[in-house]
Formats: structure tokens, C-alpha cells, sequence
């Protein structure tokens, strides 16, 4: 005897009850006359009732079905016959996981490998056809990744100056030794700190933000439509990027020098008494011009490896908008990881030369 | 303003002086339509004629600038957000592409207004899925397959599975056999009339295939210049004299589609 409503919505419970039911053995009624609306949820489980018993050796008679439900219920039994046996998506073992994840980071090695490759000869072919370089493209893209990321460039490095400033004034003075903050502030933010910071939110903010939109170019087959007006996608999206951020990068770093120092100069003279002329003749002796264009100088380098794994994570997405986040979250994390390695070799590489 | 007397019911929908605008741009204006109990009634008209823009406004997506809808016998107006939900759980929408999510393979696709709205368990919530997708044709293999893996057919088929996934009273198709082959289409009308069969939804179908109005619908409203043309079955409407019925219905393509039906 079965009543109430036999629908999604209430099938939770049914399937709890039906559950726990024990069904005497030899013939079974099943009456349906006090079920009030049947859907194709509830005629499922009906007919998945019918065939476990049926199976289990019991003579099965439903009575009371309505029209509609009967209807239903037939349509269910001939689509599970149909349906047949479901595949199974196939478990993989750990070992096995590890080998595949390890082949396909191979790939995306050579992959990107041969990302570099293309790049590289793209820009040969426009050094030789320099007219063909699109200036405006250029244009667009330094001013959105330039002018654009003055602001939080700028504000961070002013921050960071005043922290440099405060945290390395308390020590130095009580050896007497404040004025020393300017060179301490000066060369740290010259040599390192800007270029790394400045790196690091260019990556942030517009190594996934190119990302992105390769990314949904190439969901919305942009992309292909780009290749099939003979339009190489590597020339419009990518090199105006790579070049706009490898000019954009170093003078975003020097804008970043100027706003470290003025930071560290503000807190030094607040806290330290040194006043703004004292403090700019320190640094002028403190920072040569070596510091200077080593720090400068790595900034293409970071910008090229920010633009580079930026585009080509671009083309990496696949299908879905799920493919496009999951691709700008390893554009970011590779870029920094990245900088910060090369930022290293850098270092090590300048120690050597005794610059 | 008349409305038909309809037999026995209250109409499903009840579209009264809607109108819409997107800021200067006036989509449709004074528009007054009904969808009967039971019925499949076509929309159609030409392209950017705000067919599209309706069906969304009758499924509760945009909100109309003017006008009212009552849907399900409920004026949408009036509704809070959970008698909104409370209607959309009885609606199910298949949109003019898809919209099936990237990132789910097609039975979890189906399985997403299950999921939300039930609290059946997961093996049960596969299980109907399954069935959903089988009665719209597709396998139990090809539920394992992600959207960007489908032909544009499955991708409908796919899509119409997962707007019956809780058996709804009121069905909307946007555009259901655009961009499909004629075989395709074909079977796609036949698969909306046997599921019109077996489920017994009232489907609210927009379209420009002439050839589709002829086989599945019951009644067709024509629009036009932001307003209701005409409105009837294809009979009706093909033996109408307004010149913007006939402009439309008894072109060559028209007269095919008549032909064939």
C-alpha cells in the first residue's frame, strides 16, 4: 500500500522508507490507488522496486496505477532497457596519476618551449617587415598596463619605503648611525625591492588579466576566427603585449624607485630628524648608477616572463569559462614563481661580477 | 483588451500590456498573450523582433518595464525572491545554446536542479539523470562527456534533459532546432512532441523554423514592430490577409514548410 506524493521533491524520504522495508516472501500487491502525483522521479524508483523484487523470485501485481502514471512507468522501463549498463569513468591509481601528471608536465615544458620558439621568430619576421608591427595594439597596452597600474605601484613602494625606513632607523640609531637609513632604504629598494614588487603586481594584475582574455578568445573561437582571416593570433595578441610590458615593466620600476625613496625620506625625517636635502645628498653618494641599472635592467627580463607565461597560459584553455580561471591561477603563480627564481639567479650572477 | 475564452483552465501564462525597454531602445511594446493549460504555442517573428526577450521576460529572468506577467497562475510582480524560486522549480528553460556548464560533465549537468532543489541522494540523483538523458536520447556514455565535447545536436539534447531534470509543468525553448540539420531537426520536433506525450508539460517554443511551427505547435503568435501580429494555428494564420502574416508565412520558404507539413 503506497500513498503521498511520489515526486522529486519528496522522494528523499520515500527512498529512506523503501530503505528499510522488508517484503515477505512469495506474491506481493503493490496498490498505488493512494498515491496522489507520480513524476518521472517517482516512477523511477517504482520501477527499480518492481525489477530488485521481481529479481529476488516474487510475483509482483501493481494495481491502481492512473492512466498517466501507468504511461510514465512503461516509458521508465523502456528507457532503463534501453539505458543498458553504465559506464564507469575509469579510477586511476596513484602511481599511475604521478606518471600521467609528470608526462603532462613534460609537455607544458616543451610546450611553452615551443611557445617561446614561435615568439621568437615572429619577431624576426617583424624586425625584418617593421611595419608590420602594430603600434597600435602597442599603444592600447601600455597605456592599460602602464598608466593604469601607476596608482598601486606607486602607493606600494611608498609604503615600503616607510617601512624600510622605520624598521631600519629604530636599529641604526642606537649605534648613531641614522643617516645610514638612506643608503639602507636607497640601495634596497634600487637593487631589489622595486623591481620584485613592481614585478609581482605587473604579474597580478596584468599577466593574468592576459590570460584571461586569450583565454576567452579562444572559448569564443576568437581565436580561430583570427586564424582563418590569416591573421596570426601571435601577432596581434601577443607581441604587442610582450613589447607594450617590456617598456612599461623598467619605467614602472623607476617610478617605483622614486616612490620608495620618497617614502623611506618622509619617515626619516618624522622620526629620525633628517631633513629631505640631507637625506637626497646620502642617497647620491649611497646609490651609483651600477645599482641603479642593475635594478632597471631586470625588468624587461621579468616583463618578457610575465607576458610570455600570461599569453601562453591564454592558449592553454580549453572549452569551458572553469578552464579560464583555472589557467590565470597558474599564469599568476608561475609568473611570481618565475620572477623570484630569475631574481635569484640575478643575484647570484651580479655577485660574481662584483657589481 | 480581449482574451480568448479558454476552456476549463486557467491560462498557464498570462502576458498582459508588457513592455520593454533597454534604455532608449523600445524592444516591445502593449504586448497581450496567453499560454493555454496543456498547449504547445510557438513564437515567432523576425530576427531581433524581441521573441527571445519575451520568452526570458515569461521565464522570469529580465524584468519587464511595463505591463505584468502572471505565471503559473502567480503575478510575477508581486512575488518575493522565494515565490520567485518557489515558480522557477515548476519552469524549466532551454536556452538558445545551451548554457550547459563547462565544467560538468552532461549528467551532472542534468543532475544541477536535482541536486539544488532535492535531497535525494547522490547515487538516486545519477539514476534519474541517467533516465532523463535517456529519454531525450542521449547514452549513459555520453553522460560522461564534457559540453565542448558534444555536436551541436547532443548539446540541445543535453540541454532539454537538463530543463525537464524536475519534471516541469511549464517548458520554455529558445530557438530548440537552430543550427541543427534537417534530420536533427526533425527528430529534435519528434522528441519534443513525445516528451509533450510522456510528461505532459505546456511548452512555450520560440522559433524561426517554419517547418517545426507546422509539426509541433498547437498555436502561434506572430510578433512584429514590438507588438502581436496575429495570432491562431498555422491554418489560421496561413489563410490570414494581413500583408505582415503573409510576408512572413507565404514566402517561398513558407510555402515549403506548408507543403511538407
Amino acid at each position: 500500500m503506497c500513498s503521498g506524493y511520489w515526486t522529486v521533491r519528496h522522494l528523499a524520504e520515500l527512498e529512506s522508507q523503501l530503505a528499510h522495508l522488508r517484503f515477505p516472501a512469495g506474491a506481493l500487491e503493490i496498490d498505488l490507488a493512494a498515491v496522489g502525483r507520480m513524476d518521472t522521479g517517482g516512477a523511477l524508483v517504482l520501477q527499480e522496486l518492481i525489477s530488485t523484487l521481481r529479481q529476488a523470485q516474487h510475483e509482483v501485481q501493481i494495481l491502481g496505477l492512473s492512466p498517466k502514471a501507468a504511461g510514465l512507468l512503461e516509458l521508465v522501463g523502456r528507457s532503463l532497457e534501453q539505458g543498458g549498463i553504465t559506464p564507469v569513468a575509469p579510477q586511476r591509481m596513484l602511481l599511475e596519476r604521478l606518471g600521467r601528471g609528470s608526462v603532462a608536465h613534460v609537455h607544458a615544458g616543451i610546450g611553452m618551449l615551443g611557445f617561446i620558439g614561435e615568439i621568437g621568430l615572429a619577431w624576426m619576421r617583424q624586425l625584418l617587415h617593421p611595419g608590420r608591427v602594430r603600434w597600435r595594439e602597442v599603444a592600447d597596452n601600455l597605456v592599460e598596463a602602464g598608466h593604469r597600474a601607476l596608482g598601486i605601484v606607486g602607493l606600494l613602494s611608498f609604503l615600503l619605503g616607510i617601512v624600510i625606513a622605520y624598521q631600519g632607523g629604530v636599529q641604526m640609531r642606537q649605534y648613531g648611525a641614522s643617516l645610514f637609513v638612506a643608503d639602507l632604504v636607497g640601495l634596497s629598494m634600487v637593487r631589489e625591492l622595486a623591481p620584485i614588487i613592481t614585478a609581482i603586481i605587473v604579474a597580478g594584475r596584468t599577466g593574468s588579466a592576459y590570460t584571461a582574455q586569450i583565454g576567452t578568445m579562444k572559448v569564443t573561437e576568437e581565436v580561430d576566427a583570427l586564424r582563418s582571416m590569416g591573421i596570426p593570433p601571435l601577432e596581434l595578441l601577443v607581441l604587442p603585449k610582450l613589447l607594450a610590458l617590456i617598456i612599461a615593466l623598467p619605467l614602472l620600476t623607476v617610478f617605483a624607485d622614486i616612490m620608495g625613496i620618497l617614502g623611506g625620506m618622509v619617515m626619516s625625517s618624522v622620526q629620525l630628524d633628517i631633513s629631505f636635502s640631507t637625506f637626497i645628498q646620502r642617497i647620491g653618494i649611497a646609490v651609483s648608477l651600477d645599482s641603479f641599472l642593475v635594478g632597471v635592467g631586470k625588468a624587461p627580463v621579468f616583463a618578457a616572463i610575465i607576458a610570455t607565461i600570461g599569453c601562453y597560459q591564454g592558449f592553454q584553455v580549453v572549452g569551458s569559462a572553469e578552464s579560464v580561471g583555472r589557467r590565470t591561477t597558474i599564469s599568476v603563480v608561475q609568473a611570481i614563481l618565475a620572477v623570484i627564481v630569475i631574481d635569484a639567479a640575478f643575484s647570484v650572477a651580479f655577485s660574481r661580477l662584483g657589481i | 483588451m480581449q482574451h480568448e475564452a479558454t476552456v476549463g483552465a486557467e491560462p498557464v501564462v498570462r502576458v498582459t500590456d508588457l513592455g520593454m525597454r533597454f534604455g532608449t531602445k523600445v524592444v516591445h511594446e502593449h504586448i497581450d498573450l496567453d499560454v493555454r493549460q496543456g498547449e504547445i504555442l510557438g513564437i515567432v517573428g523576425g530576427s531581433g523582433c524581441g521573441k527571445t526577450t519575451l520568452l526570458r521576460e515569461m521565464a522570469l529572468l529580465p524584468k519587464p518595464s511595463a505591463g505584468s506577467v502572471q505565471v503559473l497562475g502567480r503575478d510575477i510582480a508581486g512575488l518575493s525572491d522565494a515565490g520567485v524560486a518557489q515558480v522557477r522549480r515548476r519552469v524549466g528553460v532551454l536556452f538558445q545554446n545551451g548554457a550547459l556548464f563547462g565544467g560538468l560533465n552532461v549528467l551532472h549537468n542534468v543532475g544541477v536542479p536535482l541536486r539544488e532543489h532535492t535531497r535525494l541522494s547522490d547515487p538516486l540523483v545519477d539514476r534519474i539523470a541517467r533516465l532523463k538523458l535517456s529519454l531525450v536520447g542521449l547514452s549513459a556514455a555520453d553522460g560522461l562527456l564534457y559540453p565542448n565535447q558534444l555536436s551541436g545536436g547532443m548539446r540541445k539534447r543535453a540541454a532539454l534533459a537538463r530543463a525537464i531534470a524536475l519534471d516541469p509543468e511549464l517548458l520554455f525553448l529558445d530557438e530548440p532546432t537552430s543550427g541543427l540539420d534537417p534530420v536533427s531537426a526533425d527528430a529534435f520536433d519528434a522528441l519534443v512532441l513525445d516528451l509533450k506525450q510522456a510528461l505532459d508539460p505546456t511548452v512555450v517554443l520560440v522559433t524561426h523554423d517554419l517547418d517545426s511551427l507546422w509539426r509541433v505547435a498547437d498555436r502561434v503568435v506572430l510578433l512584429g514592430e514590438g507588438r502581436v501580429l496575429a495570432e491562431g494555428s498555422m491554418q489560421e494564420l496561413t489563410s490570414s490577409r494581413d500583408p505582415a502574416v503573409v510576408r512572413f508565412l507565404q514566402g517561398p520558404r513558407g510555402r515549403a514548410a506548408q507543403a511538407s507539413a
